[in-house]
């Protein structure tokens, strides 16, 4: 191949982890020159994805999300507020994404990791801008009551593209979302009915007997890429996120709209074609975790 | 068809730009950058021996601390300093100081809109103004998706919330030193035509997307040439005082 320094000379002679470990770039891109990636994997292929829903019993709706390694365990808990004065017929969504130090060595106990606040501003940019939720569904007294959802994220293990396994695990747990009942008591209050005196109390009417499923409208999927040199890698591992440092996130959803595009820096510069790549896998991916997040929901009803 | 902005402004006209150096005196380098009525201050102070923890000490690291015209920092400033980092990296030469650290200081004086265009801007002239060797410069631009499908440029902070989407760019400006044929073009661009940073907010289609982007180069052109010269008019009263 003609590698201008020395490791390319030492390649040859040298073992293969030790010359991961000291050249894991030159490492990378000889397996990039051949099309392919050292997990086995095609460039533009993203890692096994499996998704369970109602993962935490005690929250009103929740899910699992597994893109390879990395795995993030989402849960909604639904909370009666009352609504501010410039929006009385809305609930509002509050999104709070976790990296307990057991997700990755970087994240050290006590010291709060630099990626969740970011991370967190990003899932609620992304949901609220997409429109999935129709916040006036989460109303239950115009002006009196409305829905609070408190949606945290918990990162179980921090292996590359945590923002895309953020997501979907969102989108999964509002999904799975089973808004409870709630009646109006006598003094105009709400109350929450408990599952085990339903029957017995059948003089409260309850509030939101029909509303209790929310409607999610253009669900938002998205792929994080790496651009280096001229070549795209969907969905990174960690240790291809720490080596190439140029990520690329593509929110598009469910017709295909482009709900953001993400690049923070980094020394690769995107041109037009590259875009239109990324923009291209994407598109590709979010038919796969469209099926996915489907065949999960029908698993679902048939239990 | 195109309509009136309520300043009075053209859909791609910006606000006046103002960019003033060595502003602070204890401080290594320093700007003030204003678009309008959105003006932003920077320091950097550095290179300082050391690098943080969990940073690369074969490299120069960079640090940036986000002050808020008011209040606490929150989410919004945390991703804002992320971006800012991520950004500066890019332009920044690394390898020439390793195991050092620069620190830039952003501190909001207004926000009228373009807020993070107007810090990475305000960075990149202080930076220039401590003398840290730069790969390129990086030009911010903010463009706003109206109702009609129309780009317009440089929005103030009403126009931002009222717009059904916004994106804001960074380029790398044009570098006029000599290069040898073909290195400064990409598959057919030039090199001033590839995203450094874009944040988008907002629903949009990819072709309005891709619109933004061509506008966005075209502002970014005027910008980096007004950037150069407004720098290069500092320099003779710089050397001046130095005598």
């Amino acid at each position: 191949m003609g590698l201008p320094d020395a490791s390319g000379d030492l390649s040859s002679e040298m073992e293969v982890d030790a010359f991961r470990r000291l050249f894991p770039l030159r490492y990378f891109e000889r397996h990039l020159s051949e099309s392919i990636r050292p997990d086995a994997r095609p460039l533009g292929r993203a890692r096994d994805t499996t998704l369970a829903l109602g993962a935490v019993a005690s929250a009103h709706g929740s899910a699992l999300a597994k893109i390879g390694s990395t795995t993030m365990l989402a849960a909604i808990k639904m909370e009666v507020m009352t609504p501010s004065t410039e929006s009385p017929d809305e609930g509002s969504i509050a999104i709070d994404f976790h990296m307990p130090p057991i997700c990755s060595p970087i994240v050290r106990p006590g010291r709060p990791a630099e990626a969740a606040p970011v991370i967190s501003k990003q899932l609620s940019d992304t949901i609220s801008s997409s429109g999935m939720i129709n916040l006036k569904e989460l109303s239950l007294v115009s002006g009196k009551a409305a829905w609070m959802a408190y949606l945290d994220i918990y990162c179980l293990d921090a292996d590359g593209a945590l923002f895309d396994a953020a997501l979907l695990s969102a989108v999964a747990a509002f999904s799975h979302l089973q808004i409870p009942i709630v009646s109006l008591n006598d003094d105009g209050k709400i109350e929450l009915i408990s599952e085990e005196d339903d029957g017995a109390k059948l003089e409260v009417e309850p509030v939101n007997k029909e509303k209790r499923k929310l409607t999610l409208s253009s669900i938002p999927f998205s792929l994080t890429c790496i651009l280096h040199k001229n070549y795209i890698l969907a969905d990174p591992t960690a240790e291809e996120e720490s080596i190439m440092e140029t990520a690329v996130t593509v929110v598009l959803d469910s017709s295909s709209r482009l709900v953001s595009f993400y690049k923070p820096g980094g020394p690769v510069l995107a041109h037009t074609s590259a875009v239109q790549d990324c923009v291209a896998l994407t598109r590709q991916r979010v038919k796969e975790l469209q099926n996915i997040l489907d065949e999960t929901l029908s698993g679902m009803e048939i239990d | 068809m195109e309509s009136e902005r309520d300043d009075g402004r053209s859909p791609s006209q910006l606000r006046p730009l103002s960019c003033a150096r060595n502003v602070l005196h204890r401080a290594h380098g320093s700007a003030s950058w204003s678009q309008g009525d959105t003006k932003v201050l920077a320091a950097v102070y550095g290179p300082k021996a050391g690098t943080k923890k969990n940073e690369n000490p074969e490299k120069a690291c960079i640090e940036v601390i986000w002050k808020p015209k008011t209040g606490q920092i929150g989410k919004q400033e945390k991703e804002f300093e992320m971006i800012l980092k991520r950004t500066l990296q890019s332009i920044c030469i690394l390898t020439l100081n390793p195991n050092t650290t620069t620190s830039i200081i952003i501190q909001v004086v207004n926000d009228d809109g373009a807020l993070l265009v107007c810090a990475i801007n305000a960075a990149c002239a202080a930076l220039i103004d401590a003398g840290i060797p730069l790969k390129h410069l990086a030009v911010a631009i903010c463009c706003c998706l109206a109702e009609g499908g129309y780009v317009i440029l440089d929005p103030t902070k009403l126009e931002e919330q009222k717009m059904r989407g916004f994106a804001y760019l960074v380029f790398p400006n044009s570098i006029v030193s000599v290069l040898p044929k073909g290195s400064s073009h990409v598959e057919g661009e030039p090199m001033e035509h590839g995203i450094i940073t874009s944040v988008t907010h907002g629903v949009m289609s990819v072709e309005e997307y891709l619109k933004c982007l061509e506008r966005g180069r075209a502002a970014s052109t005027k910008l980096s040439d007004l950037l150069r010269r407004s720098l290069q008019s500092q320099l003779p009263s710089d050397s001046s005082k130095a005598v």
